[in-house]
């Protein structure tokens, strides 16, 4: 079988970096682009394994200096409390300044009404896109892939976002090469997702090998839970069962951790990384799929709310 | 009742050494690397049932996804092979793709088999195809350029090659597809193989694999076809197993080459429990190899300024490493203080390309803006963005014949070369031994647009010099 179009004489390099090393490699390039490029970036970092592999990298990216940007997390005040206390924990042991935009706060304050079903991921866009106006941030980085959505197979890396906050999906910037193109005017924002190429099983793989801490939540443990929407929930303040709800104790991990109203968890005995890896890979739904109420409501979900300036 | 994730796909296990195999394959297998592949065609070559057909006999596809394709099958009373199932569903987009039946913009789509992990970047084809195709292609280490058997090879399929020829895109494959339509005719193959053959010599395309397919029924794109027995060669899923990413070819044969992205100085700001005295000094260039790779103690060369100097450290992320080599993102420490900034470019010594005001550039022009003589732009290349002018617009390609046509004016779509000059030195490579050495972006000054995606061929036009 002829290979390809080698030039005469031309041989194939000897070292070839893996899939892990080149997906890192990528994603430190596109961080260090950013920093270098923008004058403040923030990283959204909610607690979950993507945000928390997007900070592993920057951490890796700037070594010896520490991460040269500040965190922002949108709470949702649903969040779960595990996730709560590793969101300070890691903070503070990175040395970073955390902001926080309060849902809570704003429903409190009348901004933002409760939605009847009771989730509140919808109200996160207004508080998000006030932090961003008000950080004066110009880059904000997420943990993004576009494995896990049809909307978000087509966004860019770089991702331009207007006044309003919102994503236009006919009108990108063609991304080519490793030249990403971050200029934008007064107002304008960009989004930037340095781990767009991985899948679910890489993130996983490369907190194994990395061995990167998580918030506990992931990994199995016995809760309270129900079954609703083909999903088990856990018991809790903003999650309660009806009456005609079983309510039982499982060994059950969350495969991600949202809104404790809308994220759900799926029965598991994986207590190590490497467990969860062998789970993931022999896995049969998507992650959003199996755990997210609100992508379910309709096929076009994700892309209507990050047009409206989500994440 | 709510899922179990440990159930596993048909056909999944755990094997005697505890390796956990997914569709006969081991998915984990540490060795696995990465190759980025296009496909270009339009729907009704079957574009979008091939990616569905990789990913679904990849056993890529999980089964809420399956669920939903098959819902909308029945609803659509599709009542083709696969149970039913219309796997071009499988890329279905956004909802205004959706409703009008296009597809608008590139999407991205992951799957892995034992040898290798795939990023495939689906390009429509019919809606701006140069932009989707140029977007598509800068990066993919193959392209498949599908043909309707039928058909046979049409005015688009020439100007997807002349795009991927262009672009210098290393492999490039042709899948024949619907060969089922022809009833698996070889003569059917063959004529279109000719007709291949006289576009491909034309555009200087030196190797092409030809592979005769049924995206629908699945022959010859992960499962071999037992109804082409004429045709012995690998299936598709085969060639994109084996054939050699970018950094393959263009490392090793290639010269050193580093732009510098930023420069790490942790004065004030140092990872908790690192011990400032020993990190006082510390100057670490960042960077992303471009090319080639780099020992501690070669000598190299950095632009601007033509200094030469010592690599004293290589740094991956808090691990010194002795060898680093293209794509790795690293630091470098020097030998010598320099006062250095990004756009700086280090280099093996006497490889750098002189610095230069001018360009003699091919553009792929992307914006409905026109480019004319006297328009202003910003070139972007490796880590430096300067100011720059248009001076002069030569010709546009002929897409049929990739002919140089005169022409004063670049519009949206156009392939086409102009002389491009610098306000500050570049020391761009050529894109010929070396893309990311020589690519470049058209940025437009006041709102930031990407105009154009620009590759520099300097010696290519030493005809039209001015």
């Amino acid at each position: 079988m002829s290979k390809s179009n080698l030039k005469s004489g031309q041989k194939l390099a000897e070292h070839r970096l893996g899939l892990l090393d080149t997906l890192e490699s990528e994603a430190i390039h596109i961080i260090r682009e950013v920093v270098a490029e923008f004058e403040r970036p923030v990283l959204l970092f909610s607690g979950g394994k993507d945000s928390v592999v997007v900070l592993h990298l920057a951490a890796k990216a700037f070594w010896p200096g520490k991460v040269p940007f500040p965190v922002l997390h949108v709470d949702t005040g649903h969040n779960f409390p595990e996730v709560i206390e590793f969101r300070d924990r890691t903070v503070e042991k990175l040395g970073l300044r955390l902001e926080v935009a309060s849902v809570q706060d704003y429903i409190d304050r009348g901004v933002l009404q409760e939605r009847p079903d009771g989730t509140r991921n919808p109200l996160q866009t207004l508080p998000l896109l006030e932090a961003i106006t008000n950080g004066k941030f110009d880059a904000v980085f997420g943990g993004a892939r576009r494995d896990e959505d049809k909307a978000r197979a087509k966004e860019r890396i770089l991702s331009m976002r207007d006044e309003f906050g919102q994503w236009d999906p006919r009108n990108q910037r063609p991304e080519l090469w490793n030249l990403y193109n971050g200029r934008h005017l007064p107002g304008q924002h960009v989004r930037a997702f340095p781990i767009s190429n991985w899948t679910e099983l890489d993130i996983w793989r490369y907190i194994e090998r990395e061995n990167i801490e998580l918030p506990p939540l992931y990994l199995a443990h016995e809760r309270e839970v129900y079954s609703r929407d083909g999903m088990w929930r856990a018991v809790g303040p903003v999650s309660m069962p009806t009456a005609d709800e079983v309510v039982e104790t499982r060994l059950v991990r969350y495969r991600t951790v949202g809104d404790m109203s809308c994220t759900g968890a799926v029965e598991s005995s994986a207590v190590l990384i490497s467990d969860v890896v062998l789970e993931v890979a022999g896995s049969t739904l998507t992650e959003r799929g199996a755990t997210r109420a609100d992508d379910r409501i309709s096929e076009a979900a994700m892309e209507d709310r990050k047009k409206e300036g989500y994440f | 009742m709510p899922q179990t994730s440990s159930q596993a796909p048909a056909g999944a296990f755990v094997d005697a050494a505890g390796t956990l195999v997914v569709g006969g394959a081991d998915i984990l297998k540490q060795s696995r690397t990465l190759l980025r592949f296009a496909t270009a065609g339009s729907v009704d070559d079957g574009k979008s049932t091939l990616v569905g057909r990789l990913l679904h006999d990849s056993k890529s596809v999980l089964i809420d996804q399956l669920e939903a394709v098959a819902r909308t099958s029945a609803e659509r009373g599709f009542g083709g092979e696969a149970g039913g199932l219309d796997l071009a569903l499988l890329t279905d987009g956004l909802r205004a793709e959706r409703e009008q039946g296009i597809t608008i913009d590139v999407a991205y789509r992951y799957f892995s088999t034992a040898e290798r992990s795939f990023i495939l970047a689906d390009c429509p084809g019919h809606v701006q195809y140069t932009r989707n195709m140029v977007t598509g292609s800068a990066t993919a280490d193959a392209v498949v350029v599908l043909i309707d058997a039928r058909k046979g090879v049409l005015e688009q399929t020439r100007r997807h090659l002349s795009v991927v020829a262009l672009l210098r895109v290393p492999n490039v494959i042709v899948a024949v597809n619907k060969i089922d339509l022809v009833d698996f005719s070889e003569s059917v193959y063959t004529e279109i193989l000719d007709q291949l053959r006289t576009v491909t010599a034309e555009l200087g395309l030196e190797q092409v694999h030809a592979i005769p397919v049924s995206a629908l029924e699945g022959d010859n794109v992960v499962e071999r076809s037992t109804r082409t027995p004429w045709y012995t060669g690998p299936t598709v899923i085969e060639l994109l197993e084996t054939l050699p990413a970018i950094d393959e070819i263009e490392s090793d044969n290639d010269p050193f080459r580093f732009p510098v992205q930023l420069i790490i100085r942790p004065q004030g700001g140092l990872v908790a429990g690192l011990n400032a005295d020993e990190f006082r000094d510390y100057r670490g260039y960042a960077g992303q190899v471009a090319s080639g790779s780099i020992k501690v103690g070669d000598e190299v060369e950095v632009t601007p300024g033509n200094f030469k100097t010592k690599v004293v450290g290589i740094d991956l992320a808090g691990k010194a490493i002795d060898t680093a080599f293209a794509p790795q993102s690293v630091s470098l420490r020097l030998a010598d203080e320099f006062d250095l900034a990004r756009g700086a470019v280090i280099g093996a010594v006497g490889t750098l390309p002189e610095p230069t005001t001018e360009i003699h550039a091919e553009l792929f022009w992307l914006d409905s803006r026109s480019a004319v003589p006297g328009t202003r732009v910003l070139v972007k290349a490796g880590t430096q963005t300067v100011q720059a002018i248009i001076s002069s617009v030569i010709g546009r390609r002929n897409l049929d014949t990739l002919a140089i046509e005169g022409t004063d004016e670049l519009k949206v779509n156009d392939i086409g070369t102009v002389v491009l000059r610098l306000a500050t030195p570049v020391p761009i490579g050529d894109y010929n031994q070396n893309r990311r050495a020589g690519a470049f972006l058209i940025i437009q000054p006041q709102d930031g647009s990407t105009l154009a995606a620009g590759i520099n061929t300097n010696a290519q036009f030493d005809e039209f010099d001015i």
